[in-house]
């Protein structure tokens, strides 16, 4: 039955992928995209990595989609035509191609219980992290706890994309004509009456879903990550139907840049501390006198620290692109 | 504190980056930028004297013991390298604030700071850790925020430029994860200790072999060894003067630096050089990149192009210094890192103050340069004659030692050929110093003989380079010890 599931899942990937590839009009290609990600986080279930499978649902299928049609607004809906033939191209991707397949032909199957990489590191986890860490997500253990500092740097990668998007694409005036308020296209707002109607009943149940899988990531799939993500999705969906300025009033760009600073220094302090009271940087165990206490401490904090940053990059990205192209209209009048 | 040094030098940066975002005033973020980076700099002094004097140091992030958790490592190459990125990071840093007043618009300093920390923390990073997925990350950071960098160039073609390198250095760092992901199949480890204890054991199959070949063009993309190196030249040409600097000296050095660690203490001497036959093809592309790149170095009009060409030559000692594989050949290459880092920094520095005064990149523009900015116009005859390797400079030491690695492996031919390219160095050098001192200055311009001489903030760290050129090329103590010390244990014939 798994198999069955298996090999319907991973040709609909490959279908998709093919038709992505043949597309020229993007917009097919964004919802396209968005399905291929949903299918992926259905794979990834099946082979029971629920984690990843959630952060790929609120990545391939919720933000990326979202940011690539506000991409598309600014660069046109259809693809131009290719100016030469990409041989070269093809020819890299073929031995490449080749050589993932040859490396691949003396690879352990799936989930084999002898192979080298459930026997050495991955044994240790499953069997200790319990009285280690205490905490029964050992996916949270190992990506809080045993390689926290992995993780601090994964979250400094997506600080570091906000802050470039903000350097090329931040606007060098102040733009007052964006200080009106309401709607920025009367007919518009009139259409989309009923998609505004059924957003404003989800937004609600999006945050507090969000909130759940924030707090709830030491017992069961998620954490800081994935909320931080779907949080985001929430203000931009509201963002994208009310209008980017009714957005910025309830919240300022500054408050996010300010956030997502703050999130990495969360991080960062925790490990300070640990450092202050003379322990190795991000040792959770000296945050409470019981260690294992301290470990749970540790790890609700720095995961605190990567939903501020997640959250808030993705949505300075988001204002960054949406930003860029009204100037780009603007300057078009 | 002390037993803290392996990772305070990258905790200070990572936590200045975010810090400068919330204080967003230029001149405050860039004091809050250049005493971090300073920081870090006596850190990593520390941190060599400690190595030296005691040996390797290990470092248990978040306490847990190694292969369960992530750890730092600094041996002698470590540290060497730290130190070459940290000094160079301050020096240029300290140029930045006068460099970027008219590249970079005011509202967007601040950002620049930010993805200027957050790269030294990537290059840092790397370079410090011993365990193979933590340096993926860190390079992601790197990377990343080098595209930023190269994308703030005033130029419009540095968009274009930041695309490409964008495209190929993400294909070189998926490269190298699937390699490391292969490697991590086979082993069950990421540990990089580890897994050259367990990699001997499933050497033979075709996983290794692979994960080997993904990681070996990964770093070589990264590397931009020819022919790999199409993204270099317009980077590095568009990219802000002052950020040309930064990562002319440094990132390419990370890069050689990841090659070696991967080779020599990951997979282990024995199969990196059985399991391809990679001295052949890295001795090839090394000769080969220094031709190439020097004769298209002559024919660019760019100042900054010529001076970009020459950087993928000089990969070319290096990749050759390496492709001997001996104590007295890495050695070379070692010390060539070092060396190149030194000269290189001085002239794109140099160059960011000729722009600064007077926005000349073009070749013909540099007329008459000598009369108007003496001072930068002779630092950059200086760090020229360093990169032909002209005696009592730094150029002369690392080609001299790279010529005698060769004699003794008895690779003849090699040597002349190298010592044929170096020719073609004098004559892109020669180019640029005959346009600045021996034809008079353009005539559109209003006459003004005046001095216009690029500011003291300027030239201060412009001439401390130059000054390090001549100093490191008489008093070669620190870096031929050190790069002795490092090549010696990478062969394992010192522990």
């Amino acid at each position: 039955m798994e198999l069955f599931v298996n090999v319907i899942l991973l040709s609909f990937l490959l279908a998709i992928a093919l038709a992505i590839v043949r597309m020229k009009d993007l917009f097919a290609v964004i919802m396209l995209a968005g399905i291929y990600g949903l299918l992926s986080a259905s794979f990834f279930v099946v082979v029971d990595a629920v984690d990843v499978a959630i952060t790929e649902a609120a990545v391939g299928a919720g933000v990326f989609t979202l940011l690539m049609l506000v991409a598309t607004v600014m660069a046109g809906r259809y693809e131009q035509g290719a100016r030469h033939k990409p041989l070269l191209a093809l020819a890299v991707v073929f031995i490449t191609g080749s050589l993932l397949i040859y490396g691949s032909l003396d690879m352990p199957a799936f989930g084999y219980g002898p192979a080298p990489d459930h026997q050495h590191v991955d044994s240790h986890y499953i069997n200790e992290s319990m009285s280690e860490v205490g905490v029964p997500n050992i996916v949270t253990a190992v990506l809080a706890s045993y390689r926290g500092f992995d993780t601090l740097g994964e979250l400094l990668v997506i600080f570091t994309a906000g802050v470039a998007v903000m350097a090329l694409l931040s606007t060098l005036y102040d733009s007052h004509s964006n200080l009106g308020t309401g709607p920025e296209n009367k007919w518009l707002y009139e259409q989309q009456m009923p998609i505004r109607l059924v957003v404003k009943i989800l937004i609600p149940f999006i945050m507090l879903f969000a909130f759940y899988i924030q707090f709830h990531g030491d017992y069961g799939p998620g954490g800081g990550f994935q909320a931080g993500l779907i949080l985001a999705s929430a203000i931009i969906l509201y963002a994208m139907l009310f209008g980017i300025r009714t957005a910025k009033q309830v919240i300022s760009p500054r408050f996010y840049q300010c956030l997502s600073a703050f999130g990495i220094l969360l991080y960062g302090g925790v490990g300070v501390v640990a450092l202050l009271n003379g322990e190795h940087f991000l040792d959770y165990s000296v945050l409470f006198t019981d260690p294992l206490a301290g470990q749970h401490v540790g790890i609700v904090l720095v995961e605190l620290g990567i939903g501020c940053t997640v959250f808030s990059t993705m949505i300075l990205i988001f204002l960054n692109f949406y930003e860029r192209k009204n100037n780009q209209l603007d300057g078009c009048q | 504190m002390l037993s803290h040094l392996p990772v305070l030098q990258v905790i200070v940066p990572l936590m200045a980056a975010p810090l400068c975002l919330l204080i967003a005033k230029p001149k405050w973020v860039w004091l809050l930028a250049i005493t971090a980076s300073g920081l870090t700099f006596v850190l990593s002094c520390l941190l060599l004297q400690q190595v030296v004097a005691a040996g390797p140091l290990t470092y248990e992030l978040g306490g847990w013991e190694a292969p369960w958790g992530i750890e730092y490592r600094i041996d002698y190459l470590n540290a060497f390298l730290l130190l070459i990125i940290s000094a160079i990071s301050t020096v240029v840093l300290f140029a930045a604030h006068t460099a970027i007043e008219k590249e970079i618009p005011s509202k967007r300093q601040t950002f620049f700071y930010v993805l200027y920390l957050l790269s030294l923390v990537g290059m840092l990073g790397i370079v410090s850790t011993g365990d193979a997925f933590n340096l993926f990350v860190f390079l992601e950071i790197s990377s990343l925020s080098s595209y930023g960098l190269i994308a703030l160039g005033k130029d419009r073609r540095a968009l274009w430029a930041a695309y490409q390198y964008l495209i190929m250095g993400t294909i070189g760092a998926t490269f190298i994860l699937i390699g490391i992901g292969l490697m991590y199949q086979m082993t069950g480890t990421l540990n990089m200790e580890d897994l050259s204890m367990r990699l001997p054991e499933v050497a033979q199959t075709r996983s290794v072999f692979t994960a080997f070949a993904f990681i070996i063009v990964g770093v070589c993309l990264k590397l931009a060894l020819f022919p790999l190196h199409l993204w270099l030249p317009n980077a590095y040409a568009y990219a802000p003067s002052i950020v040309t600097a930064y990562f002319s000296a440094t990132a390419t050095k990370v890069a050689i630096y990841v090659l070696i660690r991967f080779t020599f203490s990951v997979f282990g001497l024995s199969f990196s050089f059985t399991a391809l036959p990679l001295q052949m093809i890295f001795l090839v592309l090394g000769l080969s990149g220094i031709f190439m790149a020097s004769i298209a170095a002559i024919y660019q009009q760019n100042v900054k192009h010529i001076f970009a060409y020459s950087s993928i030559a000089h990969i070319g000692y290096m990749i050759i210094g390496y492709s001997i594989s001996t104590v007295a050949g890495l050695t070379a290459t070692l010390l060539h890192v070092f060396n190149h880092a030194l000269m290189k920094s001085a002239l794109f520095l140099a160059l960011a103050a000729v722009i600064y005064r007077t926005g000349a990149v073009y070749l013909y523009q540099f007329q008459g340069l000598s009369q108007k900015m003496p001072l930068t116009m002779a630092a950059i005859v200086l760090a020229g004659l360093s990169l032909i390797g002209a005696p009592l400079t730094v150029g002369f030491v690392s080609k001299w030692y790279l010529l005698i690695a060769l004699i003794e492996r008895g690779w003849w031919p090699v040597a002349v050929l190298i010592l044929l390219g170096n020719l073609l160095t004098v004559v892109y050098v020669w180019r640029v110093i005959e346009m600045a001192y021996f034809r008079p200055p353009l005539r559109q311009q209003p006459v003004d003989h005046s001095k216009q001489e690029a500011p003291y903030s300027l030239l201060l760290p412009v001439w401390i380079l130059v000054a390090a050129n001549i100093y490191f090329g008489i008093d070669t103590r620190l870096s031929i010890q050190v790069a002795e010390l490092a090549a010696q244990s990478l062969f394992g014939v010192r522990q």
